[in-house]
C-alpha cells in the first residue's frame, strides 16, 4: 500500500481516533417481528408476509428468541442489560425499508456500558475498548442495481431479519487497534452462537468512524463516518486511507468535514458519499405499536448463568491445562469455539494434546482452507481424527500412510482402521513376514549383501528401501533397520 | 412559532411529498395557524412528568421463534405495481451510495 | 330502537341470512346509499354478500352452531382489512386495492356468522370529523342531506342511521366513532384502548388508534363489541383481560351508581339546547337511582393541541409506507428518479387533509422541533390521563357529557382546518387518556340528533354499557325529541 510511508511520517504528528459501529444478524429462525424465515439464499420475496411488506394494517409481534441472543450477546460484551428499553421508529424513505421506517432502539437500548479486551499494549497493560450499547433493530432487504436495466430491483427476504447494533466508545487509536477489536468481537460473537458472523453473506456488517488529532491533544477533531468496509483487512485500509485524508487536510489549514465517505476497495480510496449532508433527520420517536420491553432481572441471570466459557477464559484454560502449546498455538486453536471444541475432543480421545494440535494446525486447518469449510462441516469427526493419531502412536500406520489415510477420511469420513486396511496401508510387523522379505531381498541383491555384511554400513538405507518397495510400503521401516542391522554384524 | 414557506418545503421534502407551488402560501398559513393554538401547551408544568410511552404497564408481549408464516391470500405479484423474476422494481438509484442498504 | 328503520326494514326481522342480506341490499338501494345519494357506501358486492348468507343459512340448517350474528349484516369502515371487498381507506392511494390478508376483527365478525355486506365511506385515512374528506366525495346525513353524517366513521353511523344494518364497524383515534353516532342519532362505542385488536386496522396513530363500533341500539352494540373483543397475539398492545358478557351485563341496574360531571365539558359557551338534552339524561340517571356529582378534569382544555401533535405525528411515520412500491398506486415510475416516484406519487395518493397532517407531523417531529410539541405533548397526555384517573380512583363510575359540542352541520362549514379539529373537545380526551365511553341518543334540536357520552374506567365497558341501556329505555320515545 502506497499509504504506508506517508501514514508512519503523518502518525509522528498525528493520531486517529477511532469508534465503530457493528451490525450482527442474530441467528433466529424467523424475522424479528413476524414468523416469516430468517433463511439466506432463498427465491426472491419468498420469506415474506403482510408484517414485513408493511401492507396496510399489519403490525409487529416481537420474536423472544432474538432478544435472548441480544442479550446473551451483552452479557457477554460485559453490558449492563437495561430492566426497560424502549423500541423507537428511525423515519427515512428507501424501497428497501418497507414501512418507510426501521424499527430500532434510540434513547433506551437494551444494554450499556460493556468493555472488549483487544490485547496489551506494547507496555504489556491490557488494552481494552468500551462499548457504548448493544441495542435491537430490523434489518432492511437488500437493493440489487445491476439486475434489471434502468431499475432497482427490490428483495426483502432480508427485511426484518434482527440485528444487534454494537456501539464502541471511540476508543481505538490505530487501524490495527480497530482490527483486533473486529476479530474479538468476531470472536465474541461466534462464542456465544448469536450470530453466524459472516461479512461475506452481510450477517456482520461495520461502519467506522474516525478523526485525527494531534499528538498530545485530548480533544476530538471532526469525526467522519467510512461505510461500504467488506473485510476487516478493508476497515484497516480505509481507515489508513481516511486518516491520511483527514491529515492532509489539516496540513494544508483545512477543517475536516463531517460527512459520510465510501470505501472504495478496488482504488483503494475513500470519498464522500453523494447522499446529501443535512437531508438526514430520522425523527425518531418511541414505536407506538410496541410497548416498552420490561425484562426481568431473574431472567436476565438466567441468560448470564447458561453463557458458554468466552475465549479469554478458554485461552487461560488451554494454556494451563495442556502443556506444550506456545501461545500462538492457543490463539490458533481457540479461534472458534467450535475449532476449539474440536482440538478438545481430539485431544481427549487421543490423550495426546500435542499431537492433536499439531495435525489440526497443520493438515485439518489446510484442507478447511482448501475447501471453504468450517470445523462444523468437516466430516472427519474428533473421534476419527484421535482414532487415527492412535493408529500413528502405536506404529500400526506410518505417518506418510497416516496422511494418505486423513486424506480419504476427508472425502469419505470413513473411520482410519478400515480405510487403512481397504487401501493396504496397514504397517506390517509380524517378524516372519519381514524376514521372509528380508531374506528374498538379500537374495536378489547378493553383491550389495555381501558388502553389507562384510560392515558397509552406509548400505543400510539401501536396502531398507529394497524391503519397503517390496513390501509396497507396508513394512515398519523400524522393524526392517533393526532386523538388518542386526544381520550387517554391528 | 411562524412556519415559513422554506419550513414548509423542508417537512415535505422529507415527507416525500411533492406540494404544487400554488398551494404553497395557504399550507404555510394553515400550518402556521394550527401550531399557534399548540403554544398553550409551553404554559403548562410538566416537571417531573413522564411522558406517555407505549400504553399499559404490562410490557411487550413476546412471540415462539417458529413459524409458519403469516398467509397472503394473493402472491405479491398479484397487487404490486411492477415485479420482474420475483423481485420489485423501482426506478433505478445510481448504487448504494445514495443511501441505506443495509440498515443502519 | 332503530332510528332511521322504517318497520319492515329492520333486517335483524329476517329469517334467514339471505333475507337480511337482500333487506340490507333493497335498503341500500332505497336510501340512495350509494356515490349518486348519500354516498355512504364505498364498496359492495350483492352477489358475494348472498353467496356467504347462503353458507351460514346451510351451515344453520345442517346443524352447525352458527354464531352470535349468524345471518346480521354488517357494514365496515373501509380502513379495515377485508377480503371479499376493496379496502381503500378512502383515499386515491389504495384505489382497487384488495387486501390479502384480513383484519382480526373482520374475521371475528365472520366466524359469529355476520355477513360483510358493504365498506363504509370515511375521510380519508380516518383525517377529519365529517367525512367530507374522502377521496370518493362527501359523504351525506341520512337524517339531512345537506348535513355531514360527522367523521370519520360518518358512513359506518349513516349505514346504522339509514337502517342498512343494524351493526357496524368504525375506528376511533379522536372521537371518529362517538361523534358520526351522536349526528346520525345512533350509538356509538370506542373501546379501551387494547380491548380489541389493531390487526388489519389501517393505522392513523397506532397509540390512540382502537377499532369501535356503530349499532342501531346499545344491545345491538354491545353484541358487537363482545364479538370483537379480546385477545389477539398479532397485536402486542392487544389486552389479556377477558371479555365480560356485555349484552347481559348491560341489563344490570344502575342504582348506587356515580354518575360524574365534569364541569369543563358545559362551558358557558355549550349551546343551551344541547346543555338542556344532557339535563335531561342526568335527571333520568337520577331517576333510576344513580347519584349525580360535578367533578373537573382541570386538563381537558390541552386535549385538542396535544391530539393535532400526537395523532399527526404518528400518522406521518405511519403514512410513509405508502410510497409506490408494494402496492396501491404508483406515479412516475418509469423515466424519472426515485424520489420523483416517491413525490408524485404521495403528491396524487393523498388529500389535502392528509398531505396537512403528514405534514404537521413530520414538522413537529423533525430536528429541534421534537421537544418543544411531541415530547411536550406525552407529558400533558400524561396529565389528561391522571385527570381520568384521579376521579375514577376516588369519586366516581362514570363520567356523563355531550359527544359533540354541536349539532350535524352543514357540508363545507368547516372551511377551516382547526374549526374543524374543535369538533374534537369532548371525545379526544379519552383517545388519550385510553379509556372507553359510548355515545347514545339523547334527544334532538331542531330535528338533528343530539349525543350524550359516557365514559367509563379502564375496561369497565360493562358498567357504561349498564348506564347507556338504562337510559336509552327511560329515555324512550323522549330520545327522538
Ligand atoms: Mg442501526
Ligand atoms: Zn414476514
Amino acid at each position: 500500500m502506497t499509504a504506508a510511508p506517508a501514514t508512519a511520517q503523518l502518525a509522528q504528528h498525528y493520531e486517529m481516533v477511532v469508534g465503530l459501529e457493528v451490525h450482527a444478524q442474530l441467528r433466529t429462525h424467523t424475522k424479528t417481528f413476524c414468523p416469516c424465515s430468517a433463511a439466506y439464499g432463498d427465491p426472491p420475496n419468498a420469506n415474506t408476509c403482510p408484517v414485513c411488506l408493511a401492507l396496510p394494517g399489519a403490525l409487529p409481534v416481537l420474536n423472544q428468541e432474538a432478544v435472548r441472543l441480544a442479550v446473551r450477546a451483552a452479557l457477554a460484551l460485559g453490558c449492563t442489560v437495561n430492566p426497560v428499553s424502549v423500541f423507537a421508529r428511525k423515519n427515512y424513505f428507501y424501497p428497501d425499508l418497507p414501512k418507510g421506517y426501521q424499527i430500532t432502539q434510540y434513547d433506551q437500548p437494551l444494554a450499556e456500558h460493556g468493555r472488549l479486551q483487544i490485547g496489551h499494549g506494547v507496555d504489556g497493560a491490557p488494552r481494552s475498548v468500551g462499548i457504548t450499547r448493544v441495542h435491537m433493530e430490523e434489518d432492511a432487504g437488500k437493493s440489487i442495481h445491476d439486475r434489471v436495466p434502468g431499475h432497482t430491483a427490490i428483495d426483502l427476504n432480508r427485511a426484518g431479519i434482527p440485528l444487534i447494533e454494537i456501539v464502541s466508545e471511540p476508543d481505538m487509536r490505530a487501524a490495527g487497534e480497530a482490527s483486533a477489536y473486529l476479530r474479538l468481537l468476531k470472536q465474541m460473537l461466534e462464542y456465544t452462537g448469536v450470530s453466524d458472523v459472516n461479512m461475506e453473506e452481510g450477517s456482520l456488517r461495520v461502519d467506522a468512524n474516525i478523526s485525527v488529532r494531534r499528538r498530545g491533544n485530548t480533544g476530538f477533531g471532526t469525526k467522519t463516518e467510512i461505510k461500504n468496509m467488506n473485510s476487516f483487512s478493508a476497515v484497516e485500509r480505509a481507515l489508513e486511507a481516511e486518516f491520511v485524508r483527514q491529515c492532509m487536510a489539516l496540513e494544508h489549514g483545512e477543517e475536516v468535514q463531517q460527512q459520510t465517505m465510501l470505501w472504495d476497495g478496488a482504488k483503494g480510496e475513500v470519498r464522500p458519499s453523494r447522499s446529501k449532508e443535512g437531508s438526514h433527520d430520522y425523527r425518531y420517536f418511541p414505536e407506538p405499536d410496541l410497548p416498552p420491553l420490561i425484562l426481568a432481572p431473574s431472567w436476565i441471570e438466567g441468560v448470564r448463568d447458561a453463557l458458554p466459557e468466552l475465549p479469554a477464559a478458554r485461552r487461560e484454560r488451554f494454556s494451563a491445562t495442556y502443556d506444550g502449546l506456545s501461545s500462538y498455538d492457543i490463539d490458533v486453536l481457540t479461534a472458534t469455539s467450535a475449532l476449539a471444541d474440536y482440538f478438545e475432543g481430539v485431544a481427549r480421545q487421543s490423550e495426546d494434546p500435542k499431537a492433536a494440535a499439531n495435525w489440526i494446525m497443520s493438515e485439518v486447518l489446510a484442507e478447511l482452507n482448501a475447501a471453504h469449510l468450517g470445523i462444523e462441516d468437516f466430516r472427519v469427526r474428533p473421534a476419527d481424527l484421535a482414532a487415527l493419531l492412535v493408529l500413528v502412536r502405536n506404529g500400526v500406520l506410518s505417518h506418510s500412510a497416516a496422511k494418505q489415510v486423513f486424506g480419504v477420511m476427508v472425502t469419505s469420513g470413513d473411520p482410519p482402521r478400515q480405510i487403512a486396511e481397504r487401501e493396504g496401508l496397514v504397517q506390517e510387523r509380524s517378524a516372519d513376514t519381514l524376514a521372509q522379505w528380508v531374506s528374498e531381498v538379500l537374495a536378489e541383491h547378493p553383491a550389495e549383501a555381501e558388502r553389507f555384511k562384510a560392515g558397509e554400513k552406509k548400505l543400510l538405507g539401501v536396502l531398507v528401501g529394497f524391503v519397503m518397495r517390496k513390501s509396497g510400503g507396508r513394512a515398519d521401516p523400524r522393524r526392517v533397520n533393526q532386523l538388518l542391522s542386526e544381520l550387517g554384524g554391528g | 412559532m411562524a412556519v415559513s414557506r422554506d419550513d414548509v418545503l423542508h417537512v415535505a421534502s422529507l415527507a416525500r411529498i411533492a406540494i404544487d407551488e400554488e398551494r404553497l402560501p395557504e399550507l404555510t398559513t394553515q400550518l402556521s395557524t394550527i401550531l399557534s393554538h399548540m403554544e398553550i401547551l409551553a404554559q403548562v408544568s410538566t416537571e417531573g412528568v413522564t411522558p406517555s410511552v407505549g400504553v399499559g404497564d404490562a410490557g411487550l408481549p413476546l412471540r415462539e421463534d417458529a413459524g409458519p408464516k403469516l398467509p397472503l391470500a394473493e402472491p405479491l405479484d398479484r397487487f404490486a405495481p411492477a415485479m420482474r423474476d420475483g423481485l420489485l422494481l423501482v426506478p433505478r438509484l445510481a448504487t448504494h451510495e445514495d443511501a441505506g442498504g443495509a440498515a443502519e | 330502537m332503530s332510528n332511521a328503520s322504517e318497520p319492515g326494514h329492520d333486517p335483524a326481522a329476517a329469517r334467514s341470512a339471505e333475507e337480511a342480506v337482500v333487506r340490507s341490499f333493497d335498503r341500500m338501494r332505497d336510501v340512495r346509499a350509494g356515490p349518486e345519494g348519500l354516498n355512504i357506501i364505498l364498496w359492495s358486492d350483492r352477489e358475494q354478500a348472498l353467496r356467504d348468507a347462503r353458507d351460514v343459512d346451510a351451515r344453520a340448517a345442517s346443524g352447525t352452531v352458527p354464531g352470535p350474528l349468524a345471518g346480521v349484516p354488517v357494514v365496515v369502515k373501509d380502513n379495515i382489512a377485508t377480503r371479499t371487498l376493496p379496502t381503500t381507506c378512502g383515499s386515491k392511494m389504495l384505489e382497487g386495492y384488495v387486501s390479502p390478508y384480513e383484519a382480526t376483527v373482520a374475521r371475528r365478525l365472520r366466524e359469529a356468522g355476520a355477513i360483510l355486506v358493504a365498506k363504509a365511506n370515511m375521510d380519508e385515512f380516518a383525517m377529519g370529523s365529517s367525512t367530507e374528506f374522502s377521496a370518493y366525495g362527501p359523504a351525506r346525513n341520512p337524517l339531512c342531506p345537506a348535513r355531514v353524517p360527522g367523521g370519520s366513521s360518518g358512513g359506518s353511523a349513516a349505514a346504522v342511521a339509514a337502517g342498512i344494518v343494524r351493526i357496524a364497524l368504525g375506528s376511533e383515534t379522536g372521537g371518529s366513532v362517538r361523534q358520526p353516532a351522536a349526528f346520525c342519532g345512533v350509538v356509538g362505542v370506542k373501546p379501551t384502548y387494547g380491548r380489541v385488536s389493531r390487526y388489519g386496522l389501517v393505522a392513523f396513530a397506532s397509540s390512540l388508534d382502537q377499532v369501535g363500533v356503530l349499532g342501531a341500539s346499545v344491545d345491538d352494540a354491545a353484541l358487537a363489541l363482545e364479538v370483537i373483543a379480546g385477545h389477539d397475539p398479532r397485536d402486542s398492545t392487544s389486552a389479556t383481560e377477558p371479555v365480560p358478557r356485555y349484552q347481559d351485563e348491560a341489563r344490570g341496574d344502575i342504582r348506587e351508581l356515580v354518575i360524574g360531571v365534569p364541569t369543563e365539558y358545559f362551558p358557558d359557551s355549550l349551546n343551551a339546547d344541547i346543555r338542556a338534552r344532557c339535563e335531561r339524561a342526568l335527571d333520568a340517571f337520577k331517576r333510576l337511582g344513580a347519584r349525580v356529582r360535578e367533578v373537573s378534569l382541570p386538563h381537558t382544555a390541552l386535549a385538542i393541541p396535544v391530539y393535532y401533535i400526537i395523532a399527526p405525528a404518528e400518522a406521518s411515520s405511519n403514512l410513509a409506507r405508502f410510497d409506490g412500491v408494494r402496492y396501491g398506486i404508483r406515479m412516475n415510475g418509469d423515466g424519472g428518479g426515485l424520489r420523483e416516484m416517491y413525490e408524485q406519487t404521495r403528491a396524487r395518493g393523498f388529500g389535502p387533509e392528509v398531505t396537512r397532517r403528514i405534514l404537521l407531523g413530520t414538522y413537529v417531529l423533525s430536528a429541534g422541533y421534537y421537544d418543544a410539541y411531541y415530547r411536550k405533548a406525552q407529558e400533558v397526555r400524561t396529565l389528561i390521563a391522571t385527570d381520568f384517573h384521579d376521579v375514577f380512583d376516588d369519586e366516581v363510575d362514570l363520567l356523563f357529557t355531550p359527544t359533540t359540542p354541536t349539532t350535524a352541520f352543514e357540508l363545507g362549514a368547516r372551511a377551516e382546518p382547526y374549526e374543524m379539529y374543535l369538533n374534537d373537545i369532548f371525545t379526544a380526551t379519552v383517545n388519550l387518556a385510553g379509556v372507553p365511553a359510548i355515545s347514545l341518543p339523547i334527544g334532538r334540536v331542531d330535528g338533528l340528533p343530539v349525543g350524550g357520552q359516557l365514559i367509563a374506567s379502564h375496561f369497565n365497558e360493562e358498567r357504561m354499557f349498564r348506564a347507556a341501556y338504562a337510559l336509552e329505555r327511560v329515555l324512550g320515545e323522549e330520545a327522538r325529541q
